[in-house]
Formats: C-alpha cells, structure tokens, sequence
C-alpha cells in the first residue's frame, strides 16, 4: 500500500490562519514593470507589515490553533515549521514559535523545507509522530513571505500568509485525517541557491512538467488506492501558485467550482507558497459541517505532491469560533502602492 | 553583545508573561518578584491576555538607533485588561487614528534588527487594534 495511515488513528484537533493586513493590487506591479494593467494572474496579494516576518505570523496562527484545540500548549512534543522563507538560515523558527506560545522545553523543534510544501510535509510527519505513539500533539505549521525578483512574473502572486494545525489523537480531532499520500521526483522547476535573495525558475518548465505532472500523480494515486473520487469529498483545496492552475487541475478530475471555490484564496491574497493549501483547508474548516469530506492536495517544486482527505466531526462546531476566521483576516485589508511595498519587502537599499 | 540580556527577558518579550501576587492577587508586570502593592514576595508566573486600551500615545518620527527602519510609529501605554500599564509600540494601524480608549491587543513581532541583516532578531509584543471576527 503507498498511501501514508498511522497505526493509531490522527486528526486535526485545532486550526488557525494568518494574513498580513497589507494589499498590493496586481494592476499596481503590472504598472511600475508593464505600463498596463491587463491581464494580470490574481487580483491582489498579501504583503507582510514592517515588524513581520515567518516566525511572528506564525505565532499568530499557532495561538489561534491554540485556542481551538483548547489544549495546554506545555502537551505539545513537537513545534515544526514550514516555509521557504526562515529568518535565519540557521536558527530554527520553530525555537522562536514555541518558547512565544509558551510550549514547554520537552519537545522537537525544526524547520520543514519543501517549497510550497513544506507545511503539509510537516502534518505528514506529524502524523507519524502522533500516530506511532511519541507524543499526542505535535504543531505544524506552513507559513511564508514569499520572494519575487522585481519586474518577474513571480512578483504578482509572491505572498503572505499561512496557517498552523495541532495533530492529535483522532477521538479529539475536529476533522480526522482518513490517508495522505506523497509523491516526489527530482525535478528543478524553482529553487534558490543558499544566500541568494530571489528565486529562479523554468519559465513554462513549472507547468506541465511539474505542478501538473506531481499533482496530477498524487491525486490519481490517492484515488486508486482509497477507492474514491471526486464526487465523494464536498471541498477540495489545492496548491494555487495563481487562480488559473488549481481550477484546471480541479476540473481535470471532475471536480466543481462549489467544491473548489471556498478554498481557492490565491486571487485574493496571492500565493502564500507553504501556507497555501493548509489556509485553503482553513477557510474551508471555516464553514464545513460535521461529516463533510475534504479533499486537499498540495504541491511543492523541486518536486512533490501531497494529498489528504479528511472527514469533518461534530467538534468543529463548538471550537470553530474560538479564533478569527479566516475571510476575517482577508477581509482585514489596507491597500498599498508600489513604493511602499518596496519598503515593506525590503528592496531599498539604505547605505 | 546584548543576546544574553534580550535572552533573559523573552518570556516577558514573547508572551507578556508577568506575574501574579499570591498575598494580594495583584496582576505585576514587568515581572519583578515583589508586589508593588503590597511589598511582598511575589514568584507567580501569570500569563496576561493580551488584551487592553490605549491610556496614552504619541507618533515618533525620528527614532532611535535601531527602529529606524519601522519609523514613523505610533508608542503607547497600555493599560492591561488585568491592571498594568505596559509601553509598547501600535502595529498594525492601517488607515486608523489611534485614539485613547482604543481597545488593543497584544501580538509578538519584531521589534529591532540590527540593520546588516547579520545579528540576531529581536522579537517582541507589540499592540493592534483589536481584530473583529
């Protein structure tokens, strides 16, 4: 059997999101690099505050997974953080996150680099670590500050956000993970070199190759293996580098837009890179009902796949409340021009 | 080298972790194991909500050494939910005044960086207006 299911059955028994306040419209970068405003990928993108950074945005989302699995953060055995855009290159985030969430000093702690899918990554071994037994909770995080070269096609939809999930015992869980399934070749279709400031990419060589190809292999898979398809899930989220891939990819496997539209974000807030598909699924949480099944399949370069389908409990109701949802922190929103998104993500130079 | 005096003080920094009086059930912060009500030894760790409103403000343009880069900001006193008035500084302002009486809450961010991007980063709680939602 290739698809991953822990001995010991595991859920999400707490969730929470997080979105920077600050907007640039697409129009406005096409403007400063084009001259026009047409045709551009998504609407607007989410750009991190001055004082912001991976692990301040996630600390936010992990309180708020915090207040909804209403557990005492000393009974977390593991702090695992997903992004491709660490504050330091050595010093992991996930000593920060924990020792500010007030998790006790009797845990592991690292930092998950996978891409875009670093966050699921770390679900996927906090499945392991809850399932097997070492601990019964683990957090587990998929939250950037995505870099885009200025002037890139990139830089419409390099945004900022993501989301924390706390795996537990399923009896807990306010939706159970059924399986997940990975799939993962070598294939450099994005990637930046250590200390370099801005990505590279293979142009076209991102599509059929590898968002499509992983995801495509992933889903079908996970189809095979769990006898299901997708008329059997009521939501669906998966990695969305900009609004038109996800619903080609969607549609390719019979999915509808009602089953896809809740957890599409990136026209509204760009793609949040590792925190892409685990704020999908929080925004999908948001509003889920007790049974629904959700399918979720995440993609990262380099390159890999990771799918997931989870059933919604009765849990979901009495703990969906306890944190800002997340349309709360897409609605929360200031709009800023070019200039000042140069400030924010650092471009001046000052001396 | 200021890492071991940032060091000692995170927990305050990260959390607004203060402590409680078990004498007079005063709430104390910043932590400093004697009630400045009462006198008494006070050890109780206690953590704060985060939650409180300005008392008092004021807009800084030329900053100091080290928050440049955040210039202008807003510094506040906040006055606690639990009691203490904290200094801190307002984040997350978009297009809003700050107003006295602003109902805050706290958040970690980060609050200095030694600007060559080669020390390490100071984390600290800062205060937003309250999110709705």
């Amino acid at each position: 059997m290739k698809l991953l299911i822990p001995e010991k059955p595991v859920g999400i028994i707490g969730y929470g999101a997080y979105i920077p306040r600050y907007r640039i419209p697409a129009s406005e970068i096409s403007r400063i690099w084009h001259g026009e405003s047409e045709g551009t990928p998504i609407k607007e993108k989410s750009v991190p505050g001055l004082d912001e950074d991976t692990i301040t945005m996630s600390i936010e989302a992990a309180r708020n997974a915090l207040n909804r699995a209403q557990i005492d953060p000393k009974e977390l055995r593991a702090v695992w953080i997903g992004s491709e855009s660490h504050p330091y290159a050595v010093k992991p985030s996930g000593t920060v996150v924990a020792e500010a969430i007030g998790a006790s000093e009797s845990i592991s702690a690292a930092d998950f680099e996978f891409a875009c899918k670093a966050g699921t990554e770390a679900v996927i071994a906090g499945m392991g670590f809850v399932g097997s037994g070492m601990g019964d909770y683990v957090l587990a995080v998929g939250m950037d500050t995505a870099q885009g070269r200025p002037g890139d096609v990139l830089e419409y939809t390099a945004a900022a956000g993501g989301a924390a999930v706390i795996i537990g015992p399923a009896s807990e869980a306010l939706a159970v993970i059924d399986a997940a399934y990975s799939f993962v070749t070598d294939t450099p279709d994005f990637w930046r070199r250590q200390t370099q400031k801005y990505p590279e990419h293979g142009q076209r060589f991102t599509g059929d190759p590898a968002y499509f190809h992983h995801l495509e292999n992933s889903i079908e898979t996970f189809f095979t293996e769990t006898g299901t398809s997708a008329k059997d899930y009521r939501f669906a989220v998966f990695h969305q580098p900009n609004a038109k891939f996800p619903q080609k990819l969607g549609k390719e496997f019979g999915f509808t837009k009602e089953q896809f539209q809740t957890g599409l974000l990136s026209p509204m807030i760009g793609n949040t890179y590792s925190g892409a598909v685990l704020l999908g699924l929080s925004a999908i949480l948001d509003i889920a009902e007790p049974g629904d099944k959700i399918f979720a399949a995440a993609f990262g370069s380099g390159a890999g796949s990771d799918a997931f389908s989870f059933t919604v409990t009765e849990r979901i109701k009495s703990c969906r409340n306890l944190a800002p949802s997340t349309q709360a922190y897409i609605q929360r929103r200031t709009e800023i021009d070019y200039a000042v998104y140069a400030r924010h993500r650092g471009k001046y130079i000052m001396n | 080298m200021e890492a071991p005096r940032h060091w000692r003080l995170k927990k305050q920094r990260y959390s607004l972790t203060g402590e409680v009086c078990p004498h007079c059930s005063a709430k104390i912060f910043p932590p400093r194991d004697v009630c400045p009500e009462c006198g008494q030894e006070a050890k109780t760790a206690f953590q704060f909500s985060g939650k409180g409103e300005v008392f008092s403000y004021t807009a800084i343009t030329d900053a100091p050494a080290g928050y440049q880069d955040q210039a202008p900001y807003a510094i506040a006193l906040v006055k606690l939910n639990e009691g203490p008035i904290v200094t801190a500084q307002l984040t997350d302002l978009g297009t809003e005044p700050v107003r006295i009486g602003m109902p805050v809450e706290m958040v970690t961010r980060r609050i200095k960086d030694d600007g060559n991007e080669r020390g390490v980063i100071l984390y600290g709680y800062k205060f937003r207006p309250v999110m709705q939602g």
